[in-house]
């Protein structure tokens, strides 16, 4: 059978299970639409948070980063897990013995202020549309290529299924669809990683076989330093960004991971403290197993172009090189006029584009495996888009009906007017996630990734204070996130869009990038929240009993709102 | 359950981070970034040890750190009675 055919197939069948567990998990309440009732076993929440976290970015992208950056792509490899040693030591634990249905929700009561509850609606929200649109744009991307339909048909159709399931489900729906999910998108990660391991190295273990040899007894790594050498790349095993800036991306990355609503409102999903303890500690073995075969697929995938391309006739190039020539993200340009494909670090001699996203939806193909399993990886990638986009879209509706309408608006609204509110929100976000899916603006692949710098040095201080601090006050957290959040938007805007003033990479401060910088901005937010509320008022009684109580973790099963 | 028993619950409970989150940095952001170069230096079979911590093993150490914390955590509590049923 055909690629296409098989990739109809797997879909399908995927889609339908999907649409499944979404009539049979529909959400009655808000507290099922919100938090999924609060039922949710350590296990499935887990399983649940490892798709939620992996993105179309994590699945697609990354391993394709990392395969053309080498040492300087362990930046997400360390960023993207570091982050839930934070989540499961310093936030996860209390902020479910907090026991309410948002992020905001904590900041709000924390600190007591409306002000403050809406700075982190603002910051909220900021940070879920710039993510959600890039996950749509991926389910795009894998319709166009593997079923041959047109980018925004491909958006179109995610569309619909997010919304059935995130409409109709909510946090309940969306668990269970997630946990799916996760089992999909890991097996189609690890069935074709295991077949290259094999075929490149013997070991079957990927993690072990891009530190093997190959058939020469030459190690992997140490035959690609050298291609990197003779073609005049930087060595694949040192990096070519400064130690600065490795430092302060990873910590952003970290910081960022540990701030995320749509990550964080998971953990309160469970039932007790002892559970969200365990579910961060699921949720990371489950991503740490994509996390850790990702570096080897990019040696392998990387090595393999490099065979299969480099000075080899155009004309006698394999079925996939058109195929993807054909969706512009392979570019051949024959500059001498010799036939042959030269691949090297010399712009002006370099004649093959290759986009980092084709990495891991090419590489079996690159690899030769069977077409089933072709056919797999779009599946996997359309399960790590769609499961990211639902618990966005959760965030966002959340947001607006219980933060922005309950909390705020009308405190009188019923349940299930709330309900009808959270579901009506969870439409229209859909729907601008969707044009945003169509119509990418520019700034959306640069602020992705700026995404987490926003989340650092917005959410990340404010809620660690909150629980580690009795002093803290409202003044203090407002401050501190107001300073962190424009001085990141302000270095983003500047460098990134060229706003005031604009400004090349000689001009950054210190040699520190954009996407390093949300680490800057942090810890500005932590001096100014320490110094503001030092000299002003300490909170009330009421709430320093709050944090006295949630560092307690007897009694969360019964906390409600 | 008294003020002052909750009090050292929580000296405990931080006494615990400050132990796990140095080993946290340690085997990122030392080990991986700050010390890479040197450890390039020494060979793990196929890996330079420096570019294997940054790929390889922070990861596999921030697994294990979190299931320690998991591990310490339910003692504490069951130790202060502060667990649940």
């Amino acid at each position: 059978m055909s690629i296409q055919v098989w990739t109809w197939i797997l879909v399908g069948i995927t889609f339908t299970l999907y649409i499944g567990i979404a009539i049979w998990t529909r959400a009655g309440s808000t507290k099922e639409f919100y938090v999924a009732g609060g039922g949710v076993s350590p296990l499935a929440n887990g399983l649940a948070t490892a798709a939620d976290w992996m993105s179309a970015a994590s699945f697609i992208s990354m391993a394709g980063l990392i395969s053309f950056n080498g040492y300087d792509g362990s930046v997400y490899l360390m960023g993207w897990t570091g982050g839930y040693v934070l989540l499961a030591l310093l936030l996860a634990p209390y902020l479910r013995k907090f026991g309410k249905f948002t992020v905001p929700d904590f900041i709000g009561d924390r600190y007591y202020s409306n002000v403050a509850r809406s700075v982190a609606v603002f910051c909220a929200l900021l940070v879920s549309f710039t993510y959600v649109a890039g996950q749509m744009r991926g389910v795009g991307l894998v319709f166009s290529r593997f079923l041959e339909v047109d980018i925004n048909t491909g958006v179109i159709i995610g569309m619909i299924i997010v919304l059935f399931y995130a409409v109709l489900g909510g946090m309940k729906g969306i668990t269970y669809t997630q946990v799916a999910q996760y089992c999909v998108l890991i097996f189609a990660f690890m069935v074709p990683a295991i077949f290259i391991s094999i075929q490149m190295t013997g070991n079957p273990i990927p993690q072990l076989g891009f530190g093997g040899f190959d058939e020469n007894g030459v190690y992997l790594l140490d035959k690609l330093d050298g291609l990197h050498k003779e073609l005049g790349f930087a060595e694949y095993t040192s990096g070519s960004k400064t130690t600065l800036d490795v430092f302060l991306i990873t910590a952003a990355l970290m910081f960022g991971t540990a701030g995320l609503p749509h990550v964080i409102v998971r953990f309160f999903t469970v039932k007790r403290v002892v559970d969200a303890r365990k579910s961060a500690g699921w949720a990371l073995l489950f991503i740490a197993i994509l996390y850790t075969t990702a570096p080897a697929i990019a040696v392998f995938a990387r090595t393999n172009l490099i065979d299969t391309v480099s000075n080899q006739e155009y004309e006698k190039m394999p079925e996939w090189f058109g195929n993807w020539e054909k969706t512009g993200l392979i570019k051949f340009d024959d500059k001498n006029n010799d036939g042959l494909i030269q691949y090297v670090a010399d712009a002006k001699k370099n004649e093959l584009i290759v986009d980092k996203d084709i990495m891991v939806l090419a590489n079996p193909e690159i690899a030769g495996l069977p077409n089933w399993v072709i056919a797999l990886v779009a599946a996997g990638a359309l399960a790590a888009a769609l499961s990211t986009a639902a618990g966005l879209l959760l965030v966002i509706s959340a947001s607006v009906s219980h933060d922005l309408i309950k909390k705020m608006i009308n405190p009188n609204i019923s349940e299930k007017g709330e309900l009808v509110a959270a579901r009506l929100s969870a439409v229209v976000a859909v729907c601008v996630a969707g044009y945003f899916g169509i119509n990418p603006p520019d700034f959306v692949a640069a602020t992705v990734a700026l995404a987490f710098g926003l989340a650092a040095a917005s959410f990340f201080p404010a809620i660690v204070l909150g629980i580690f601090s009795k002093r803290m006050n409202k003044e203090g957290a407002i401050l501190g996130m107001a300073v962190g959040i424009l001085l990141m938007l302000f270095y983003m805007m500047k460098f990134k869009f060229d706003w005031f003033g604009g400004g090349t990479k000689e001009d950054w401060w210190f040699g520190i990038s954009p996407e390093g910088f949300g680490t800057v901005a942090m810890i500005a937010n932590f001096i100014v929240s320490l110094i503001v509320s030092k000299f002003t008022p300490a909170p009330p009684k009421e709430v320093i009993e709050i944090v006295t109580n949630i560092r307690i973790p007897s009694g969360a099963a019964e906390a409600t709102h | 359950m008294s003020n002052s028993q909750e009090k050292k619950y929580w000296k405990k409970n931080l006494k615990y981070l400050a132990i796990l989150l140095s080993i946290w940095f340690l085997v990122s952001f030392v080990f991986g970034i700050l010390l890479v170069d040197e450890l390039n230096t020494i060979r793990l079979g196929g890996f330079k040890l420096g570019f294997w911590f940054a790929q390889q093993g922070a990861i596999y150490v921030f697994v294990i750190l979190i299931f320690v914390y998991i591990k310490l955590m339910n003692k504490l509590d069951k130790e202060f009675g502060f667990n649940e049923k």
